[in-house]
């Protein structure tokens, strides 16, 4: 019996979208070291698109996972859809993950609403 | 390449052991409570293995009862000596900050029921300072508590001094001697235990058995009611195949004692001396007073369930007091009563090893944890806080 689905050990042992963005449009970082996780999300936006997402994670397999598995989501999307992105959205597309690994998913969607709402902040 | 190196979670059972264990199940397997001759087969192998058991530990057979394993044993010594303070109107229990939750949970099941608990300072090596066991103690005291190795950092408490302050004092001394038993020479007589827990399973034993010593006039207080086995203080058929297979592992265990702790503790110092060589990493617990077996880091700025996921990918099993691999939002206990701050605590990882390590190994296990460290670092955010000089390294 595995602890994770495949695809959560897939996007934690081949984590997509890792790194930094030194001129990002926007930065979210969220989470705290206490509680063992921290997600921090660089977006690079063009007319209102996302054209690139990096991230740096601390944190467990699942925070890992669910971090590459968010940039996936919203990358190459408009700002509008990626603010709507869920945290049950990013734990299906892994095939789901464990009830108390649930708060990763949580992380990665908040992570990602950090990083729109300092893009939209900078805008302004 | 498979390493198992999670000997302090379970041990696997030993070729002796097992070949005790089906032996007895398939020509002892009556009900020691039986008159007739099988019955009274089993009975014979279950009184032989109660001798055999005190012997090793240097007690009387009457003073040994079998348990289901070192829970059980904790569960039923704490209630026990409770139970004696009570009537007595002691009602002051001294323990650890870092006992195992066996002993922690009933302590605190016996707190709601009034009992006042002191829980001493393991210091930042992670040992007990026996004058301060003799400060805790008051006119109320009824038990002291004390483990004999820590599960999960592996420091050995000063025991004997702690038993003659106990004994001096007229307290009961119970420790919990799970990680030891097997693994260190144990008198409870020398020693001044006045009840001891052991559990097979973590000496290459079956799992689902231990035992527990209580010295002669101490009653005991039943957690399991029913039937007169263990001389009516533990009810149930007893687990003859289990009780058997035990005695054979513990047998082997203190037969290869001294020559087993001496190429583990080589083992072991290689092991803290290639990983402390990982920068702002830390040993846990004291270098020299610790089990032959454990090694125990915390690594700044990673997260231990990643790196025992990673760690699987390359054959080593090793755990982690990080929160995420305990389910709760606190790393280990452990780590917190010596000090580390969970920040650190969750970078957290624990190597037990066992006899059929090799120096291949070590090196292997040396490499791989730096590789995995680094490439967990290499993007994590805290890490670059650190190193950008944003945050201040704690180790």
């Amino acid at each position: 019996m595995a602890l994770y689905s495949e695809k959560v050990m897939d996007h934690f042992r081949n984590p997509r979208n890792v790194g930094v963005i030194e001129d990002a449009d926007g930065v979210g970082e969220v989470g705290n070291a206490k509680c063992g996780d921290i997600m921090k999300m660089y977006l690079k936006i063009d007319d209102d698109v996302i054209t690139d997402v990096k991230f740096e994670t601390f944190g467990c397999g699942s925070a890992i996972a669910s971090s590459s598995m968010a940039t996936e989501l919203i990358k190459g999307k408009p700002v509008s859809e990626a603010m709507e992105l869920t945290n049950k959205a990013v734990a299906e597309a892994l095939d789901g993950l464990p009830d108390y690994k649930m708060h990763c998913s949580v992380l990665a969607e908040e992570a990602i609403r950090s990083a729109l709402e300092d893009y939209e902040m900078k805008k302004k | 390449m498979a390493i198992y190196a999670d000997n302090a979670a379970t041990t696997k059972i030993s070729d002796a052991a097992l070949e005790t264990m089906t032996k007895c199940m398939k020509e002892n397997w009556g009900n020691p409570s039986s008159l007739y001759t099988v019955g009274q087969d089993a009975k014979e192998v279950l009184e032989i293995s109660r001798e055999e058991i005190a012997s090793l530990i240097n007690a009387d057979p009457r003073e040994i009862t079998f348990t289901s394993g070192g829970s059980e044993a904790d569960n039923q010594a704490i209630r026990s000596a409770a139970a004696i303070g009570k009537r007595k109107g002691k009602m002051h229990i001294i323990s650890t900050a870092f006992e195992h939750h066996a002993v922690l949970h009933t302590l605190d099941a016996l707190k709601a029921e009034g009992f006042e608990i002191t829980l001493l300072d393991v210091h930042e090596n992670g040992l007990v300072i026996p004058g301060e066991v003799e400060a805790a103690i008051r006119e109320d005291t009824c038990l002291v508590t004390v483990m004999y190795a820590n599960n999960e950092i592996g420091t050995i408490q000063p025991i004997r001094e702690i038993g003659q302050i106990c004994r001096k004092k007229d307290v009961i001394f119970h420790t919990d001697a799970v990680q030891a038993v097997g693994h260190l020479p144990i008198d409870v007589a020398a020693d001044n235990i006045d009840m001891l827990s052991a559990s097979a399973h973590k000496f290459h034993g079956p799992k689902g058995v231990g035992f527990l010593y209580t010295r002669k006039g101490i009653p005991l207080t039943n957690i399991i009611n029913g039937g007169a086995q263990e001389r009516g203080k533990r009810a149930g058929t007893e687990n003859v195949p289990g009780i058997a297979a035990m005695v054979t592992a513990l047998k082997e265990a203190c037969a290869g004692m001294e020559a087993n702790a001496a190429s583990l503790s080589a083992k072991r110092d290689a092991l803290i001396k290639g990983l402390g060589a990982i920068p702002h990493s830390a040993l846990n617990g004291d270098a020299v007073r610790r089990l032959p077996g454990n090694v125990n880091f915390c690594f700044e700025g990673i997260e231990g369930e990643s790196l025992l996921l990673l760690l699987d990918d390359k054959g080593i099993q090793a755990s982690s007091g990080s929160a995420c691999t305990s389910g709760s939002l606190d790393p280990s206990h452990v780590l917190l009563a010596i000090g580390r701050v969970h920040d650190v605590a969750h970078g957290s990882l624990r190597l037990s090893i066992g006899e059929d390590i090799t120096d291949r190994d070590v090196e292997y296990i040396i490499r791989s944890v730096g590789e995995v460290v680094e490439y967990l670092r290499s993007f994590s955010p805290i890490w670059r806080d650190l190193t950008s000089g944003k945050k201040q390294f704690i180790l």
